[in-house]
């Protein structure tokens, strides 16, 4: 099996199980059906369709859209010819998808619909590569005459006239794929620096995908939902490997906004998730909990906690009371299975949530619920996921632990290095960071982290952001930020304090939250930026930041903080778009209010330029409150 | 999309309120699959002129001619029957059902089956319904409204019930398409949705399409000929570089200081 190539995985689902559902979207309100049969049917128009386009060994096809069948069926396509899929973020800005898309070389370009190509037209003379532009959805593109442009029909039009000149031929060039073959490029958001691709082949897919089936149960009729961004590992990982290796159905769902009722429609037996998106579900629950009959009010606050409680003596391998027995049967019966089944999640052995550390409380109220959420961890070059925590053997914040196939070690310094064979094939024209990630056959990931005593991993921080105060004290800034973003009210925070007196803090609030917290005081607000510098808030903020400090070891309190004008944005460069901060540049572009944190002021002004709708600038002066921690009450007011 | 051949003729047209001249012998060619926008200060009788063409109100004097049938003097139900649909400046929907059932009412002109037939679950008001409702998905895939089809229309945001009475209007399948201020009230984002599905409207299936709108770089930028009124009176006609330049224009609409 090891030997074998995505596209041979698919051969091999067609031949078996030819009327088995493979992929699945819903459209005009009606999930329509892929089988294995028809899979194949669309690979093979559309690898024989770039064949007559002369695309061939070695080339790139880019592929800028939703989850959609199609997308799955032009990576296997591009990968029957030895060709790599480059998966480019559906809603990045233009600079970054001209980045991606020309330095991978792609000569071929697949988009979803007019709004990507839209942006690849407008791009098109930074694109000089470029030669061929796909589209799925003609909808509005009638009358576009761009010479680029070619419609996903007529290239399996082309494809389908190969195959009836050259029968066999698409049968021979599967069997040519090696598994050596890279497969995908997978471009990283790294936190600093532009993007690097990383160059996955088939055996690191087939290997990370075996990985996982030796500890966790996937069978050829499960259930997932495909909804993640196709340039996210995590969604190769699943949606294409995983189902074309295990021979289960992806469903794709209808559109970003109806994610959660596609969820509930399908019930996917395993899903992953970034912790944004469990958050949204135990507001989701909240909400309709505030909304429901009185009755199911009370059952729901009577019965909850003894759910958590029962889940937590669980992870901590202790025995149940009777009482709890009672109470959790009783649970099950009236609370938490009907909500299992509304969430969607009735049928769920595994989920899965990964790419950031979750909340405790979240982590919590889903086990409670009965749904066996699992923490995993993975680096995009070890193709994916490489560590999960078993059943049986859940801990509170670690990522558990490696699968079988992948050796895990700490360097002297703390950084996780790993050996297995998911380790990629190295980075697409960017040596230099190849050797820095690659030594002698270990994958160096970055990540600064610890064993527990039962060999769970606990990963505390990116490695290079380990850091120091001016007396030496080491801080993780990471580790503080993730343990702000555990309230509701805060979105984001930056810890800031290398070779500084003390550790300070930027905060943004989270609007939603707060305007509701704002608006049930009625405390009347304006902007983001006027709710954020309300005394009231300040107060708010200052009861989260001294709940963290708490748990913070003595020389890392936070000391001051600043709540920010504004959001930090992946279309600013503040964060990656898997929403990472890159520090060096939040560093310097707000090194005004970090000077400030560390000074006597109790404000700091900043000027942000506004662009309105209708192109207008204005540059607007806002003054920015700092407040010692434990100084609250005094300092209320500023 | 202009085809050169006129679809509707209005011809004379009059109407007056009291002693109100709303509208005064206003004659307009509208060709086949064009978008034309009406424009013109308050009170210069454009929605009057709309309420003409779908029967809303007959006009004193004139005709109204479509593809060769007369339709000024039928009711609105059979103008609609005829293949001219509308939207109301102020949302005319039924804001108790949801979007899937706004949309199904919108279909009810092209229901053959009385009220008995429907009433049994089974046979042709079911095979009935079911193409209904697949027309009605098509529109709801291409104003991209799935996420609000089972919403009551009462609980949406304002840009989005303007989005849902396109598409009330759209399911009639209408040969002209009257839009009374579509972005009227909605922001910038939704204005250039809007914008977008009129003009794919007009592309996807050449309906088309008379509008009264007061942004004029909307109106600039989508219509393929403008009309300008001032007191009911039709004061200028042209692509809209030519209205744009027309000196009288420039008086009544767009101020002594002409700044588009």
């Amino acid at each position: 099996m090891p030997e074998m190539t995505l596209p041979q995985f698919l051969l091999k689902n067609a031949r078996e199980h030819p009327a088995a559902p493979a992929l699945r979207e819903k459209e005009k309100g009606i999930w329509q059906e892929w089988s294995w049969a028809d899979y194949l049917g669309h690979v093979r128009a559309f690898a024989l369709g770039l064949v007559s386009l002369g695309f061939g060994r070695d080339d790139k096809l880019a592929i800028l859209s939703d989850n959609r069948p199609q997308v799955y069926a032009a990576m296997v396509a591009a990968q029957v010819l030895g060709g790599i899929p480059v998966p480019v973020f559906q809603d990045a800005i233009a600079r970054e998808i001209q980045y991606v898309i020309d330095h991978a070389d792609a000569t071929i370009v697949f988009a979803e619909d007019q709004e990507q190509v839209d942006k690849i037209l407008e791009l098109k003379g930074s694109l000089p590569k470029v030669a061929r532009l796909i589209y799925e959805d003609p909808k509005g593109l009638r009358h576009y005459a761009d010479p680029l442009l070619m419609s996903l029909e007529k290239l399996e039009e082309l494809g389908r006239k190969l195959d009836g000149e050259r029968p066999g031929l698409f049968e021979d060039l599967v069997r040519s794929t090696k598994s050596h073959d890279v497969a995908l490029i997978c471009y990283t958001s790294g936190t600093t620096g532009a993007p690097k691709g990383a160059m996955i082949s088939h055996a690191n897919l087939v290997s990370a995908i075996q990985g996982i089936l030796e500890v966790e149960h996937y069978g050829r009729t499960d259930q997932m939902l495909a909804y993640l961004p196709p340039a996210w590992i995590g969604d190769t990982f699943w949606s294409l490997a995983g189902s074309l290796i295990v021979g289960c159905t992806v469903n794709c769902p209808e559109r970003p906004e109806t994610v959660l009722e596609n969820l509930r429609e399908i019930g996917p037996h395993f899903m992953i998730a970034p912790p944004r998106i469990w958050e949204n579900l135990v507001s989701t629950v909240q909400i309709k909990m505030a909304d429901a009959s009185w009755a199911k009010r009370r059952l729901y606050t009577w019965l909850m906690p003894a759910g958590e409680e029962a889940a937590r003596r669980a992870m901590e391998k202790q025995p149940l009371s009777l009482r709890l027995r009672i109470l959790r049967a009783l649970g099950e019966f009236l609370v938490f299975a009907p909500l299992r089944d509304q969430l969607g999640f009735r049928r769920t052995r595994y989920a899965y949530t990964g790419g950031a550390p979750l909340g405790p409380e979240i982590f919590l109220f889903f086990r409670s619920l009965g749904i066996n959420l699992k923490q995993v961890y993975g680096q995009t070059e070890a193709g994916g996921v490489s560590c999960v925590q078993r059943d049986g053997d859940i801990k509170l914040g670690t990522v558990g632990k490696p699968f079988p196939n992948t050796e895990v070690r700490l360097t002297e310094t703390g950084e996780v290095i790993s050996r297995s064979p998911c380790v990629f094939v190295g980075y697409y024209k960017n040596p230099e960071a190849t050797i820095a990630t690659l030594r002698d056959g270990w994958l160096y990931s970055g990540d600064a982290a610890l064993f527990d005593q039962d060999g769970h991993l606990i990963v505390i921080d990116r490695a290079k952001d380990v850091t120091a105060l001016a007396d030496s004290t080491k801080f993780a800034p990471q580790y503080i930020e993730n343990k702000l973003k555990f309230s509701p009210y805060i979105k984001e925070a930056v810890a800031v304090g290398q070779d500084r007196p003390y550790v300070g803090a930027m905060v943004n609030i989270d609007m939603e939250n707060v305007g509701k917290w704002a608006e049930r005081r009625q405390i009347a607000y304006t902007t983001y930026t006027d709710l954020a510098q309300k005394p009231e808030v300040y107060d708010l903020i200052a009861e989260e930041v001294e709940r963290v400090n708490r748990d913070l070891p003595d020389g890392t309190r936070i000391n001051k903080y600043v709540l920010l004008h504004k959001e930090l944005d992946p279309d600013d460069e503040e964060v990656t778009r898997t929403r990472k901060v890159r520090r060096g540049f939040v560093a310097k572009k707000y090194a005004d209010i970090i000077e400030a944190l560390y000074s006597e002021a109790r404000s700091v002004g900043v000027t942000s330029v506004i662009t309105y709708q209708d192109g207008r600038q204005a540059t607007v002066r806002t003054e920015l409150a700092i407040r010692r921690v434990g100084a609250a009450r005094e300092l209320a007011g500023v | 999309m202009t085809s050169g051949t006129t679809q509707l003729e209005i011809r004379g047209v009059s109407k007056s309120f009291g002693g109100v001249q709303a509208v005064s012998r206003v004659s307009v060619d509208v060709q086949k699959g064009q978008i034309l926008s009406i424009i013109g200060p308050n009170g210069a009788g454009k929605t009057t002129l709309l309420n003409c063409i779908s029967s809303v109100f007959h006009p004193e004097t004139g005709t109204i001619v479509l593809e060769g049938q007369d339709l000024t003097r039928l009711s609105p139900a059979r103008v609609a029957g005829r293949g001219i649909a509308r939207t109301f400046q102020n949302i005319a929907l039924f804001r108790g059902m949801t979007v899937v059932d706004n949309l199904m009412l919108g279909r009810h002109i092209h229901m053959k089956n009385g009220v008995f037939r429907s009433m049994l679950y089974w046979g042709p008001g079911r095979r009935e319904e079911v193409e209904h409702r697949r027309v009605v998905e098509d529109i709801i895939d291409f104003l991209e409204i799935e996420a609000i089809r089972k919403r009551p229309v009462g609980s949406l945001p304002y840009g989005l019930q303007k989005r849902v009475e396109l598409g009330r209007a759209l399911a009639l399948h209408p040969k002209v398409l009257l839009l009374d201020e579509p972005m009227g009230g909605t922001n910038h984002e939704e204005k250039e949705d809007m914008a977008r599905f009129i003009l794919d409207v007009n592309d996807e299936w050449g309906t088309t399409i008379i509008l009264i709108e007061h942004d004029m770089g909307v109106v600039m930028d989508i219509s393929q000929r403008v009309i300008v009124l001032d007191l009911g009176e039709k004061i200028a006609e042209g692509t809209p570089a030519e209205v744009k330049a027309h000196p009288q224009v420039i008086k009544a609409y767009l101020g002594t200081k002409a700044s588009v």
